[in-house]
């Protein structure tokens, strides 16, 4: 091991600037820079905005109307909360059931999960796990960063991927990317991660309500839904826009609690009436059957705790804050 | 002209005014897809430590760019908020020798998450709680990432300075006491920083300070500035052209997410605040066109994937 770098002299930068690696008098830095780059008078810098924030076209066909529909992510081979979802959802008065993709991973026997959504007539759109196992993908594209969340990823995956027959990944690769409904007045756009990445994140914490209008904007509705996150959130908009995570029914929600999740949204004069809705499931013979499986004991701990063990780093700070792990 | 090495800045030598790029046939070019990452160089190139390995040289004493006032940060939080940007970043220099920091997060905190990247020094226990108040008054995320480039003293006073070590991991643990976690953030000044074993050694250090839950970011590290003086500057093959473009775009890049603003305007992005050629404009306005991918610290972004985003 080298000993400590000889540190540079504290008065080398009096007067000087770094350019790259060297040093340059002060004004002729800030002379070149000045050089480069734009500076447009107002009403270009008015025109480059509004093409920045233009409508983009998007000729998915509008669903609906309806005055009552309910919506959930993640289903995770969750076989077990998505079988107490139909029930649940259609006795509380549901038209039409939307599911936001990824059917797999985490728990145990995929194929049992179409049956259930073609019985519930249930429209999906694809999630990650969808476009990946159709595709031949070798990973889920989740889209983690840091190696024991990917490592967890991994395994979750691998299994699913095995467990899926060729015929079920091409019924995957069907499903749409995206879907248009409108309930009551309200035009909302479904999408997994977000409508422009199908893998990106949208925590509560970490996503500005400056962000929503624009994207609710970019895509001409007036409110956006989405899952991926494994985490529920509902925000109101000042434009009166709604944005909704509608959170996942595949594994709890990193709360201490063992139900998951789901939204009903209903007409509403004027609006739209947003609930997220807690639904419990027999965790117990899901946890039995991940068992059974030889899926890990992590994944199965957090079936039977409501907190998540695996795949947290991904959480900002604020989600991370209130996980017990 | 004056033009001096870093090394021996009292020696003038006459000289063209900066390096000078190698011709490239047919630079990439990378555009702005959305701007979802706003970064601030709060603090300027002014830091309390002079890193050996700092790609934009900063110290006590490089003003190459000043610190950004309050009122300046608060002009672009309005264009930014019009713009839809998501989420907020906070580097320098050392952002905490900004007087003006605090209130800095408290006006961000209104509009969007923020991050701090901080070398750790200035987290004393009332700071830190201050810091903490504030992320658990705000519905978005107040985040923090501490430096540190070793996991023991001999190899992180090597690159930060002799005593850094502890003081960083006391800075770190204030900001555990009061309840914030911060993510470690490492480069690989060192071979092993980034290896599986290396990331379990910094993870067992932490645990072994007590800090339960360890968040942690590897870095590769960028072949300017003082580490350019360290380490050596890049190799003529090292440098992107046209013909790398992939088929799915630059995407994986944060210039096609994100710019920098400093006291001198609006830059690509974090690294190339040090490069005149790095400066799109004076308004965000004027920087959402594309950016050649011609200087080579755009190659470590790339075959690195690296985002200076946590």
């Amino acid at each position: 091991m080298k000993g400590p770098a000889e540190p540079p002299k504290a008065t080398s930068h009096k007067g000087l600037a770094t350019w790259g690696d060297r040093l340059v008098p002060l004004e002729d830095f800030r002379d070149a820079a000045r050089q480069f780059g734009q500076e447009l008078p107002d009403a270009e810098r008015r025109t480059e905005v509004a093409a920045y924030l233009a409508v983009a076209e998007d000729a998915t066909p509008v669903e609906g109307p309806y005055e009552r529909v309910a919506v959930f992510g993640g289903v995770y081979n969750n076989h077990f909360a998505l079988e107490a979802l139909l029930e649940h959802a259609t006795g509380r008065g549901a038209e039409a059931l939307y599911c936001l993709g990824d059917l797999g991973g985490f728990g145990p026997s995929p194929e049992s999960v179409r049956p259930l959504l073609e019985a519930g007539n249930v429209r999906a759109l694809q999630g990650n796990y969808e476009q990946s196992l159709s595709a031949g993908r070798e990973t889920c594209n989740c889209g983690y960063a840091d190696p024991r969340d990917n490592h967890f990823a991994a395994l979750s995956y691998g299994y699913t991927e095995q467990n899926c027959s060729p015929e079920y990944k091409a019924y995957m690769g069907a499903i749409p990317p995206r879907r248009r409904i409108q309930v009551g007045e309200r035009e909302l756009l479904l999408v997994h991660g977000s409508p422009r990445r199908i893998n990106e994140f949208l925590f509560a914490s970490t996503t500005s309500v400056a962000f929503l209008e624009v994207l609710c904007e970019e895509n001409a509705c007036d409110g956006i839904l989405c899952t991926h996150t494994g985490l529920h959130w509902h925000r109101r908009l000042p434009s009166g826009r709604d944005v909704v995570n509608v959170g996942v029914i595949g594994r709890p929600a990193n709360d201490g609690r063992t139900n998951v999740w789901y939204a009903m949204l209903t007409a509403r004069e004027g609006g739209l009436g947003v609930e997220l809705v807690p639904l419990p499931y027999d965790h117990e013979s899901l946890a039995e059957e991940m068992q059974r499986e030889t899926l890990p004991e992590e994944f199965i701990e957090t079936v039977l705790t409501g907190w998540w063990t695996t795949c947290l780093e991904i959480l900002p700070a604020q989600e991370r804050a209130a996980s017990r792990f | 002209m004056l033009v001096v090495s870093r090394a021996t800045a009292a020696e003038a030598e006459t000289g063209p005014s900066g390096p000078t790029p190698l011709p490239v046939a047919e630079p990439a070019r990378v555009s702005l897809t959305s701007l979802d990452t706003l970064w601030f160089q709060v603090g300027g190139t002014l830091c309390n430590l002079t890193c050996s390995h700092c790609f934009i040289s900063c110290s006590p004493t490089n003003r190459t760019h000043e610190i950004l006032s309050l009122e300046t940060v608060l002009s672009y939080l309005d264009e930014a908020v019009n713009l839809g940007v998501k989420e907020y970043y906070f580097t320098g220099g050392e952002p905490f020798i900004n007087r003006e920091m605090e209130d800095i997060l408290t006006a961000t905190l209104k509009v969007g998450p923020a991050t701090v990247l901080t070398n750790g020094l200035l987290l004393d226990p009332a700071r830190c709680q201050r810091l903490a108040d504030m992320a658990k008054g705000s519905e978005y995320s107040l985040d923090l990432r501490v430096s540190i480039d070793g996991y023991t003293a001999e190899a992180n006073d090597a690159i930060r300075g002799e005593g850094t070590f502890e003081r960083i991991l006391t800075g770190v643990a204030n900001a555990v006491e009061a309840g914030l976690n911060p993510v470690i953030t490492v480069t690989e000044v060192h071979a092993d920083n980034g290896t599986d074993p290396g990331r379990r050694r910094f993870l067992e250090l932490l645990s072994e300070r007590g800090i339960v839950r360890p968040r942690l970011k590897i870095l590769p590290v960028f072949r300017l500035g003082a580490e350019a003086e360290r380490s050596g500057t890049y190799e003529d093959w090292q440098r992107l052209s046209a013909a790398d473009t992939l088929e799915e775009g630059w995407e994986h890049l944060q210039c096609s997410s994100s710019r920098m603003v400093t006291d001198q305007g609006v830059w690509v992005c974090p690294i190339l605040v040090n490069e005149p050629a790095g400066r799109m404009g004076a308004r965000l306005a004027d920087t959402l066109g594309d950016f050649p991918l011609d200087h080579q610290a755009c190659w470590t972004c790339h075959v690195y994937e690296v985002s200076c985003r946590t």
